[in-house]
């Protein structure tokens, strides 16, 4: 448990661990909210949700709607109250990290990124520093400005909810707490020297080497020509983003689908595809080896 | 005979600090419910509220506060920043020691950088939280899907703005880190000197993240333009961005709710 603690206790790690928690508790709370939610709109509509959440409303009340002073002010000063104090008690506990002066010629093992890219970097074992550090973080950017004009389901706007919008809130979930931070969470405490695997409680064994024979996806099938290994790769790549395609015509008459139209739905699955691509490449790696799906001279994927 | 008789006013002027705090409030200090409108209204700080709000925009159990308290940890980090500029040189030969003299001989220096550290990464999450619960309540749905795209935007201001903080102490920590990060410019296709499809002529001394660091290697100049950025041109563009963030919060229809029961506001 020594090496955890390590990790544990250096002062630029807390958020990460607080983060755990945190996150775990508020995605507790809103699934239960989502779900009284759930029941409540089942049996009186909207109307129902948006009464539970106003609370009682005084009788004889014109104007359903309180003032903001004092009743939203008050909140606003009680939060930054709250916000200060902890942080100022955290920050006569707790020092900020000063290391020894920068030194270009000695590379410390392992050089990690600020935590909050931990995830980008832990990438970097699976995919070409081009995709993992320029191509995704532009494409999670790009998806992320998106949804609103992709996610054309006009429910659930305004309140916890799961029902009316479970595929929209399981794919943001599955991206935001599944890779952005369990892949933050895994680049902290997972990764030593040479940014090998040691799980938490495991010392930093200096001296492990991990020759991990890597192969290409086109190996795996025996194809060992250069270029037949090139169109393997560029097939499977094409052939995976053909289920879009596939996807599109098996589900076209679908009413959410054809309300999507042709444009909205290729962006869709292109993200889709992209970020299941992220977890599908990191199981070819760990389960069969693969470094490189598609091979060619001028790049690698 | 009194001024006042004389020129026909009737009674005396009303009490000196009554008088004080009703022309610096613009709104005498008496609780109606007129007052209460126009003390938000009628107050600078305070107009970017709406004058009243629904019920349900005031539970913390709706919005977690997140967006309120990502803000405030921006104007802290601005506080203790422009604190920490005071001490504070930008360049290889005084950074480093500058973060000790603040450690260890400024008064208040170290407090005051570890509030600027802790500002900074609890922003960070807390940004993110914020993202999560927009997002959970469906709140970027029509008419507020460009306040989301903004809302991304600023997003990915404040982790740039943590990024180039991090440069800043110049110790180990900060070199590697950025040295880490920076290497993806390298790696860009077209104009990385490193990755796929490099323009000709490409080369480490002129890519793009010879722009970013101002040579091939995290040195003096990085920790020139990363300063820049941090203190001056990332803080400005997020202080813009959360004017039309905050703006278009009002212009879009308030904070985002359940359609009200009928007769409701």
């Amino acid at each position: 448990m020594e090496p955890l603690w390590r990790i544990l206790s250096q002062p630029d790690n807390i958020p990460i661990a607080l983060m755990v928690p945190l996150f775990a508790g508020l995605l507790g709370f809103w699934w239960r909210t989502a779900r009284r939610n759930d029941a409540l709109l089942a049996q009186g509509g909207e109307a129902a949700v948006r009464s539970a959440m106003d609370g009682a409303v005084p009788e004889g009340t014109p104007d359903p709607r309180v003032h903001t002073w004092p009743y939203l002010l008050r909140i606003e000063l009680i939060a930054a109250l709250v916000v200060t104090v902890v942080l100022l008690v955290w920050s006569i506990v707790i020092d900020a990290p000063l290391e020894q002066l920068a030194d270009a010629a000695r590379t410390p093992n392992p050089s990690k990124a600020p935590w909050y890219f931990l995830g980008l970097q832990e990438l970097l074992v699976y995919f070409d520093p081009w995709i993992a550090g320029v191509l995704l973080p532009v494409l999670i950017i790009f998806g992320l400005s998106v949804i609103p004009y992709v996610d054309v389901n006009p429910a659930g706007s305004g309140f916890h909810a799961w029902r009316q919008r479970r595929f929209a809130v399981a794919v943001f979930l599955f991206g935001f707490v599944g890779l952005w931070l369990g892949l933050i969470l895994v680049g902290t405490f997972c990764r030593g020297p040479g940014w090998n695997w040691f799980w938490p409680w495991e010392a930093w064994d200096r001296a492990r080497a991990v020759p991990m024979a890597t192969r290409n996806w086109a190996d795996v099938f025996g194809i060992s020509s250069s270029s037949g290994a090139s169109a393997f790769g560029a097939l499977t790549v094409l052939g995976w983003y053909g289920l879009g395609l596939v996807a599109w015509w098996r589900l076209r008459h679908r009413p959410l689908v054809a309300r999507l139209g042709t444009s909205r739905f290729a962006v869709v699955a292109f993200l889709l595809l992209t970020m299941l691509s992220v977890p599908l490449k990191m199981a070819l790696r760990l389960g069969l080896s693969v470094k490189y799906v598609w091979t060619t001279p001028w790049f690698n994927v | 005979m009194s001024d006042a008789e004389a020129t026909g006013q009737p009674g005396e002027a009303p009490g000196l600090v009554r008088e004080v705090v009703k022309s610096a409030l613009r709104v005498e200090n008496v609780d109606t419910p007129k007052n209460r409108v126009l003390a938000v209204a009628h107050t600078v700080w305070l107009h970017l509220h709406p004058s009243k709000v629904p019920r349900h925009a005031v539970r913390f159990s709706f919005t977690w506060g997140a967006g309120g308290i990502a803000f405030y940890l921006f104007l802290i980090t601005v506080v203790t920043g422009v604190a920490l500029m005071f001490v504070y040189r930008p360049t290889p030969e005084h950074a480093w020691l500058d973060m000790k003299r603040l450690d260890f001989d400024v008064p208040f220096g170290m407090v005051n950088r570890n509030m600027h550290r802790w500002a900074a990464h609890a922003m960070v999450i807390v940004v993110w939280v914020h993202l999560l619960r927009v997002f959970l309540t469906g709140s970027y749905k029509a008419p507020r899907q460009f306040n989301w795209v903004v809302g991304v935007g600023l997003l990915t201001l404040t982790m740039l703005l943590s990024f180039t903080g991090y440069l800043l102490p110049w110790d180990q920590l900060s070199m590697w880190a950025v040295t880490v990060g920076t290497n993806m410019a390298a790696a860009a296709p077209v104009v990385g000197h490193e990755g796929p499809f490099a323009a000709p002529g490409v080369t480490a001394a002129n890519d793009a993240r010879a722009l970013l660091l101002g040579g091939p290697t995290v040195g003096g100049n990085a920790l020139l333009r990363f300063y820049i950025l941090h203190c001056v041109a990332l803080p400005l563009a997020l202080g813009l961005g959360c004017i039309l963030h905050f703006w278009r919060v009002r212009r879009d229809g308030g904070i985002s709710g359940p359609a009200a029961p009928k007769g409701g506001a």
